[in-house]
């Protein structure tokens, strides 16, 4: 059972200020700021509540987006890349419709955001108002929790609430909905406010004799497997990763989501698996013979066939969220609890042991078959790109991507050191994503080199907020792995999607000119020898730069599993073992 | 199987259709729902009957109690229960047929609570398959109309009979 959550905390005003009679705009500043939040995402458009007239007073740094889907990548890629919350203000109706995408995505990816509506006073509630739609109605399914407050006093304590349930237990999106009514009423302080959510049970510890058995289970096995996710990155738990994988000497595999969280330069990792993960990381689930899932969730993309997924295994899963235990695979042992406490735990109780026939058989399967591609060639081959984007960050970029073919190439190539590095669409697959979420991770952390590989598909479905990249001056670098095609579909499908959806038969637009257009570097790349010295440029520019490279359009993601296959039933194991450096 | 499941949730706006959300995203349908106030004012007891595989409804069951609002959730599939549900109906009753239906009343352990000229209104409560009885008597007599509050239910104090009597 978890603790209740009934916690105290002081009013965010000073105590001269408590008796101070304050109106709901200068309550939401004041709660915001005392919350550490510093930068607010939104509103787009005009029309929005008079509770945010006095925005531009506030001491906010206010991104307007283009568009609220993107504002919504922005805030929720803001939030990945800082670990702090990401804040979003919107309108009712066609604000809240826009933003669904954005939130369903931060859903799915266990992202902390808090939105704020402006909605219509109480009056003109199902009226059929300009604007009117059913904001929770809308929401509810998308987020974790929606409140709608009307009553000024109670606007603090249900702001202190929404940014404690999105950020605490497995973090999620929050919206708020504020009736205009707010804007003008007007209380006096009440010193202290004590949150009011009875139903809201964190599992922090988890529970001791789980943890021991757990403990016994990995000192007992022979060929063990650490399977971690993105719930290791949000639990900050990457040092009591490293120190427990470092004391019982376990080779650890990342899904998509958990990239970054077990540096891939360390012999121990088994970089990604799944559908298009490494062949040796899937070869080792596939054999081992205990599986110790951390804060990931058996995702279909994770398991292939999941009837035979790990089959020899048996599974210890540590999650935070109860309902992801037992869901997609059977728990042998399950901890219910938060990654950083139970991995502290762990630590303490596993030994080393050695397994070094577990160890060689997985070395061999890494010199089998290494991630790689045909370099002969003339044309420019994305994983290229990719490499070299590497080399010249020397592998320090953040790097964000959208769905698609070079969004597994990114995954694979890229080899990611720390947590917070690589920020994506996992659990959703929105495409788009790529470059509001450059946006905003480049927002969290203005000194960090942001590259977007992005595809020419994915790119223009939000591309006019490179507009707002270029009203803030960041320094974006977005690579286009432009394949004239929708890849992965044609991969999927050995053909392309429809007649005339193959090579240069759709009509897509100049994309280099178009980022002039809004203000951007925009340069088309499309000899193999140039790449290099564009890369070097665009990394040189203190503008929002972005390369649009003309790749191979026939290139895929090796390996692959197909539909319905075990983990073990890859595709294009032929032409990595072609491929591989001698 | 079938399973009664009693949720305790926070008495506001939108959460008697997030609870439905849960279900309808897991395919279930809803055999009965019951809701109403709890022992605390701020809290309200919702008790649903759902029939599906037993792994099934241990995910909504997790699902359920993920929602902030929903402050606990019980399957009582197992529990020794007392379970009720209350059924008005109202029937045609000339003058004649009165006393052999007021005889099926008694027997039922019902109550006549309305009578017209040619009608009847008559309350029962109990388990559902004494419910289900009680119409199925009534059915000749001409029902003219029927209401039923569905299920609500509380397990027993412990080492006492399964057994339902009512």
């Amino acid at each position: 059972m978890g603790k209740k959550c009934s916690s105290t905390v002081s009013s965010g005003v000073g105590s001269a200020a408590k008796q101070k009679v304050r109106t709901g705009p200068q309550i939401i500043f004041d709660t915001l700021l005392d919350l550490g939040v510093d930068t607010l995402f939104g509103p787009s458009g005009a029309a929005v509540s008079p509770l945010f007239d006095r925005l531009a007073d506030a001491p906010f740094r206010c991104i307007f987006p283009r568009h609220e889907q993107g504002g919504c990548h922005m805030a929720d890629a803001y939030a990945r890349a800082s670990g702090k919350v990401g804040v979003i203000l919107a309108t009712h109706g066609p604000g809240i419709c826009s933003l669904t995408t954005g939130l369903a995505t931060a859903m799915m990816d266990s992202s902390p955001l808090v939105v704020l509506i402006g909605q219509d006073g109480v009056d003109l509630f199902e009226r059929q108002a300009c604007h009117e739609a059913n904001t929770m109605g809308i929401t509810r399914a998308i987020t974790k929790y929606t409140c709608a407050v009307k009553d000024i006093t109670e606007l603090e304590r249900n702001l202190r609430e929404a940014f404690h349930v999105a950020a605490t237990g497995r973090p999620g999106p929050v919206v708020v909905d504020l009736s205009a009514d707010l804007s003008v009423a007007r209380t006096a302080g009440n010193g202290t406010i004590q949150m009011e959510l009875p139903g809201y049970r964190l599992h922090t510890k988890g529970h001791a004799r789980q943890i021991a058995m757990a403990a016994r289970a990995i000192n007992k096995s022979n060929c063990p497997v650490l399977y971690v996710g993105g719930g290791v990155i949000s639990a900050g738990a990457t040092q009591e990763l490293r120190t427990l994988v470092e004391k019982a000497k376990l080779p650890v595999t990342m899904t998509l989501m958990g990239l970054g969280a077990f540096d891939q330069s360390r012999p121990e990792s088994l970089d990604m698996l799944g559908v298009h993960g490494a062949a040796y990381a899937n070869y080792a689930v596939q054999a081992c013979d205990l599986l110790v899932a951390v804060g990931a969730r058996f995702d279909g993309r994770v398991t292939g066939k999941a009837a035979s997924f790990a089959p020899n295994a048996k599974v210890v899963h540590i999650d935070i969220d109860p309902a992801s235990i037992s869901k997609n695979r059977q728990g042998d042992i399950p901890v219910v609890g938060d990654a950083k406490w139970v991995l502290g735990e762990l630590t303490r109780q596993v030994v080393f042991r050695d397994r070094a026939p577990w160890l060689a058989k997985i070395a061999e399967w890494k010199r089998a078959f290494p991630f790689c591609y045909d370099q002969s060639g003339s044309g420019i081959k994305p994983q290229f790109v990719i490499e070299e984007v590497h080399r010249q960050t020397k592998g320090r970029a953040i790097v964000t991507t959208g769905v698609g073919q070079h969004q597994m190439w990114a995954a694979q190539f890229y080899r990611f050191s720390r947590a917070r590095q690589f920020i994506t669409s996992g659990g959703m697959g929105t495409t788009g994503f790529g470059l509001p979420a450059a946006i905003g991770a480049q927002l969290a952390d203005p000194h960090a080199v942001v590259v977007d590989f992005d595809g020419e598909h994915n790119f223009i479905k939000t591309a006019m907020e490179l507009s707002t990249a270029v009203e803030h001056q960041l320094p974006l670098k977005i690579c286009i792995l432009n394949n004239q095609c929708m890849g992965w579909l044609r991969q999927r499908k050995g053909r392309p999607l429809r007649e005339g959806q193959g090579k240069g038969q759709v009509p897509r637009p100049d994309i280099a000119k178009l980022a002039e257009a809004m203000g951007a570097i925009g340069l088309t790349v499309t000899e193999k020898g140039r790449v290099p010295q564009a890369i070097e440029q665009m990394l040189a520019e203190r503008r929002p730069c972005l390369l649009d490279f003309m790749v191979d359009c026939d290139e895929n993601v090796w390996p692959m599993v197909l539909g319905d296959r075990s983990l073990d039933e890859m595709e294009g194991l032929d032409v990595l073992q072609q491929y591989r450096s001698p | 199987m079938k399973h009664i499941i009693n949720v305790l949730v926070e008495n506001k706006p939108g959460v008697l259709a997030h609870v439905a959300d849960v279900f309808a995203a897991s395919g279930f349908n809803i055999d009965s729902l019951g809701v109403g106030r709890s022992e605390d004012a701020k809290l309200s007891r919702m008790t649903l009957v759902v029939m599906g595989d037993d792994v099934v409804v241990e995910q909504v069951r997790k699902q359920l109690a993920k929602i902030v609002s929903v402050v606990q959730v019980q399957d009582y599939a197992e529990k020794p229960l007392v379970i009720r549900e209350l059924v008005l109906l109202s029937l045609t009753a000339t003058p004649e047929k009165r006393p052999e239906l007021c005889a099926l009343v008694e027997m039922f352990r019902g109550r006549v609570v309305d009578i017209g000229s040619k009608t009847m209104m008559i309350e029962v409560s109990g388990p559902e398959n004494k419910i289900e009885a009680f119409v199925e008597m009534c059915r000749p007599y001409g029902i003219k109309s029927l209401a039923r509050t569905g299920t609500i239910a509380m397990p027993r104090r412990a080492g006492t009979s399964q057994q339902d009597s009512s």
